[in-house]
């Protein structure tokens, strides 16, 4: 029987009853008396010189209290980016200014090159129109390829180049690579493209700066993902404000996606102006405003090629990829193409040589930075998508060719050639899961079906590994990484025996509000309404890192974990104090403290009381209070995998796609609550979908956003997706976390694009048409159009 | 986005190339024109209002004349800004020939281009917008210097024809 409580229920996320109601507090619900607005005044061209702003007629407006721009912030720091990579020679990236307010040029629709703060969000707008900026408009270099081209017009014109950086990822092994793939008996080579998204998250960004001149105190109410690592970056590199003098509050966050994670100039914007103003001002993004400032996801042209034995064995592989950084670099930008994405190429095989070649290029498009999954969706795409080209001009059946180079599960911790370690994992178990979901052995029956009436019947597979639990702060450093990855956790327990969790976690979205006094609950055997979850204020809990990378469980749960049992050590010393036995027998379950072969016992009530009510206490041994923090830094990734299953219908008259049913076998190690878990890949799947059939951030030529709304940007709707097939009964428990957890939050993301595309193209070469490749989103027109191209 | 065509008018190339100069007639003659002065030599100054897709806006901009061949070409370019709507830039270029059997044969050659909101949210329906405009510019404009075609056409609208009349007196003195 499914349990009830504690690790392994699925109690109903209790975050939803506000969320539900209208009884949530999001940033722009906050209100502060005397606020102000801003309206940023952004640039309509691509790339530009600029000649002249005169906002004279925009200050005389009455109601406006100040316009600014790039000179009032010539005494402050540009946006910092947070992680350097280092390329092929060992130069570091170039880094150009990312300033505030443009300055001197505009480098992407959607630059902000003026703000103006005023009485009411009308007066601002009203007011921004009134300023003339005198931009000579320059050539804008969009396409990646052309923007390295000789003489190709300069994003940054103080950089040598719109290279940021060329990296080989493992240089050592690039000659013996080449030579594996020159030798080899067979090679399968593709060259695709990984659609350049827009995150969308329900709730746009919004922030909100307010200055006290009574204590010099900043604060920034803001829709952040990490308020601390918010707080970190605009404190110490931007503003130059200590962080006692600044607090950084994220409150509930409708979707972040990753787009969520990053500094941006607005949170930096209002937290200088309140001060400069003396009035709190307020920033709310719109839809539209969200398009073009937003950072946006993906946007990879690879080349790959995947060479086998004769025996169907993978020896080596070789990628060449392109990665649009856009106009500056965004906080984690630079990782994204790099070691989130080079170092899960060896996917779930033992191919033994790889070599990943990634070109970083400026580009005068808006910043691209990290997206639910952040390079591991892009690494298994390509990867999953070669597999299956391979295996269909080799005549295997793809699930065969995967299942023969997969690594097997006697061979954990396995080494891969690209520096991580797997600790854990099954993929044979997760890909027979997966076979038995879906019917495989009856698919032909199925398309035979299909074809009677007239439509083409596709099975699409992938296999994805993800590195999680982000991370081990010693390797990133190392890797290039400014900050430490770990966790922090308080677990503060109160005189009567309820528990405040603060946690550097912050949940918007993923549940944690219910996923983490499961941990507690079970932990000490208290019931879960007794625990609450404090997140998202930099003035409450202790410094932590924040929510992306699949890491809140697997390290943030770890560190409450820690936490937990410091707690528990120290209670237990009370009960044994309380009941004169000797620690060492004091036993908990179900919020009891017991003796050991005794009948004697005091409630977890009694104890806590004890702490804060000292009278009958061991005061000279013991400090009074109930509360312990721990910092949990992990020793390794965690490496989540699955098995992704898509079957579609083609209508080969009109290219539309159907998609009959699509099932996830999954790995997460140990789960917490299988409901939240299986949101969590219904999510991440339908995003995945999103970006193979519908999504698409279109250019033109001119740097102009074509796709900028949602009339012309295509979000997957319920009726664009099935019902989902959604297991985790494989379960290798992480071996380095106490939880043994391993992290879901991207894993759908990540499987399901390849499994869709690989559908859609067995679609077609069973129809009769054999095309090799289509590249996402597979619109209708796309798929017709390629169909016609091999009629 | 590119596009070209031309116009058989029944008027001698004279007549057109000085009506391709006057701000009355290109007032008359641009969709949405609210407003143009200026002279040839130192260009227009327009306010047009448009609307694309579901943005509604007022451009403020200036048209100047290139690439001036006296009574045979010449190029029309327009940039107009549309405040938080963005902007758009156009150009034209425009060839005057005579026809074997009299009047003129106008053709021109159009780029559009637009930024901002108007891309934004009316790039999937901006080549059409584009299209319908070049299309209308030189639709009225035959018919502002054919003047009304039929008598009881100009009795219709007799404002307009009046106005048509009007300007062909101003010009040719008359």
């Amino acid at each position: 029987m499914p349990k009830d409580h504690g690790i392994g229920a699925s109690p109903k996320r209790r975050e939803d009853i506000r969320f539900l109601t209208g009884a949530g507090n999001y940033t722009d619900d906050i209100n502060i008396h005397g606020q102000a607005y801003v309206h940023f005044l952004r640039s309509d061209v691509a790339h530009g010189t600029i000649n002249s702003i005169d906002a004279s007629a925009a200050e005389a407006m009455e109601g406006v209290l100040k316009v600014f721009t790039a000179k009032d912030f010539e005494a402050v720091g540009g946006l910092p980016c947070g992680w350097q990579v280092t390329d092929r020679f060992g130069e570091a990236m170039q880094e150009p200014k990312h300033p505030i307010l443009a300055e001197g040029k505009v480098r992407h629709v959607g630059d902000p090159i003026a703000a103006v703060v005023a009485e009411t969000p009308e007066i601002a707008r009203d007011a921004a129109e009134a300023i003339v900026v005198d931009i000579d408009e320059l050539p804008a270099v969009v396409d990646m390829k052309a923007a390295l081209a000789a003489g190709a017009p300069k994003v940054h014109d103080d950089l040598t180049s719109n290279l940021c950086y060329d990296w080989g990822f493992v240089e050592e092994n690039k000659d013996a690579v080449d030579e594996a793939i020159k030798n080899a008996a067979h090679v399968t080579t593709l060259e695709l493209t990984n659609n350049r998204l827009v995150a969308n998250p329900m709730e746009p960004r919004v922030a909100i700066g307010d200055y006290s001149r009574g204590t010099d105190e900043h604060t920034l109410y803001t829709t952040s993902q990490n308020p601390h690592v918010i707080r970190l970056l605009m404190g110490a590199f931007v503003l130059g404000i200590p962080e006692h003098k600044l607090r950084v509050v994220a409150p509930d966050v409708g979707g972040g996606f990753g787009t969520k994670i990053f500094h941006y100039a607005e949170e930096a914007f209002v937290t200088f102006a309140a001060k400069v103003v003396n009035r709190p001002v307020k920033w709310t993004a719109s839809r539209s405003e969200a398009f073009i400032s937003d950072a946006h996801g993906r946007d990879h042209v690879t080349k790959i090629e995947l060479a086998l034995d004769a025996d169907n064995n993978f020896v080596a592989l070789r990628t060449d990829t392109h990665a649009n950084m856009g106009a500056y670099l965004s906080t984690f930008a630079p990782s994204v193409p790099t070691w989130l994405h080079g170092t899960l190429m060896a996917g779930n095989y033992t191919t033994p040589l790889i070599y990943v070649n990634v070109k970083a290029v400026f580009t005068n498009t808006v910043p691209v930075d990290a997206y639910r999954g952040a390079g591991r969706p892009e690494a298994t795409f390509q990867l999953e998508r070669v597999v299956d080209k391979a295996a269909r001009e080799l005549g295997v059946d793809p699930a065969e060719l995967r299942r023969q180079n997969f690594i097997k599960p006697e061979q954990f911790p396995y080494d891969t050639p690209v520096a991580v370690s797997y600790d854990t994992g099954n993929y044979h178990a997760t890909l027979d899961t997966g076979l038995k979901m879906v019917d495989y052995a009856n698919f032909e029956a199925r398309a035979a079906e299909s074809k009677a009436r007239g439509k083409l019947r596709g099975i699409g597979l992938a296999h994805y590994i993800e590195a999680c639990g982000i991370a081990p702060s010693n390797l990133v450093g190392q890797l290039g990484a400014r900050a430490g990855l770990y966790e922090s956790a308080t677990v503060r327990v109160n005189a009567t025996g309820s528990i405040s969790v603060l946690t550097g976690s912050h949940s918007h979205g993923q549940g944690h509000e219910t996923t983490f006094p499961q941990v507690i609950a079970e932990m000490i055997g208290i019931d879960e309404s007794q625990v609450d979850i404090v997140h998202g204020d930099t003035s409450k809990t202790p410094m932590g890192m924040g929510t992306y990378g699949s890491r809140s469980i697997a390290v943030g749960g770890s560190a409450m974990f820690k936490a937990a049992e410091k707690v528990i050590n120290k209670a237990k010393k009370i009960a044994a104090h309380l009941m004169e036995a000797s620690e060492a027998d004091i036993e908990l379950a179900d919020g009891q403290f017991s003796v050991a072969g005794t009948d004697k016992s005091v409630a977890w009530g009694d104890v806590c009381l004890a702490a804060y009510v000292p009278h009958n206490y061991p005061l000279e041994d013991l400090e009074p209070g109930l509360e312990e923090t721990a910092f949990y830094d992990p020793s390794n990734f965690t490496y989540p995998s699955g098995a992704y299953f898509c079957e579609v219908e083609v209508d080969p008259d009109t290219g539309a796609i159907d998609i009959l049913s699509f099932n996830a076998a999954d790995d997460f190690g140990n789960v917490i609550n299988p409901m939240i878990v299986e949101g969590q890949v219904h999510g991440g799947v339908a995003q995945g979908i999103g970006q193979a059939m519908l999504e698409h951030a279109a250019y033109d030529e001119n740097g102009q956003l074509l796709s900028g709304s949602f009339m012309d940007y295509a979000m997957p709707r319920a009726a664009d997706v099935p019902s989902f097939g959604v297991d985790h009964s494989c379960q290798t428990p992480c071996t380095h976390n106490p939880l043994g957890v391993k992290g879901c939050g991207e894993a759908g993301a990540i499987g399901s694009p390849p499994a869709l595309v690989n559908a859609v193209i067995d679609a077609l070469h069973r129809g009769g048409y054999p095309v090799e490749h289509i590249d996402m989103p597979l619109s209708p027109s796309r798929v017709w159009n390629a169909i016609q191209s091999v009629k | 986005m590119q596009m070209t065509d031309s116009r058989e008018i029944a008027a001698d190339r004279q007549t057109v190339w000085a009506a391709l100069l006057s701000a009355d007639v290109l007032k008359e003659c641009v969709p949405g024109c609210q407003e143009m002065t200026g002279s040839p030599e130192d260009g227009f100054e327009a306010t047009v209002t448009q609307k694309v897709g579901p943005v509604k806006a007022t451009f403020k901009g200036a048209v100047s004349l290139s690439d001036i061949v006296e009574g045979e070409s010449l190029t029309l370019s327009g940039e107009g800004k549309g405040g938080a709507a963005g902007f758009a830039k156009g150009g034209a270029k425009v060839t005057l020939e005579d026809l074997p059997e009299g009047g003129t044969k106008l053709s021109y050659e159009v780029d559009a281009k637009v930024g901002g909101k108007l891309a934004q949210l009316g790039s999937r329906i901006i080549d059409g917008v584009a299209r319908k405009m070049a299309d209308q510019f030189f639709e009225r404009f035959q018919t502002t210097v054919e003047g009304p075609a039929e008598p009881e056409e100009a009795s219709d609208e007799a404002p307009e024809g009046e106005q048509k009349k009007g300007w062909v007196k101003k010009v040719f003195g008359g």
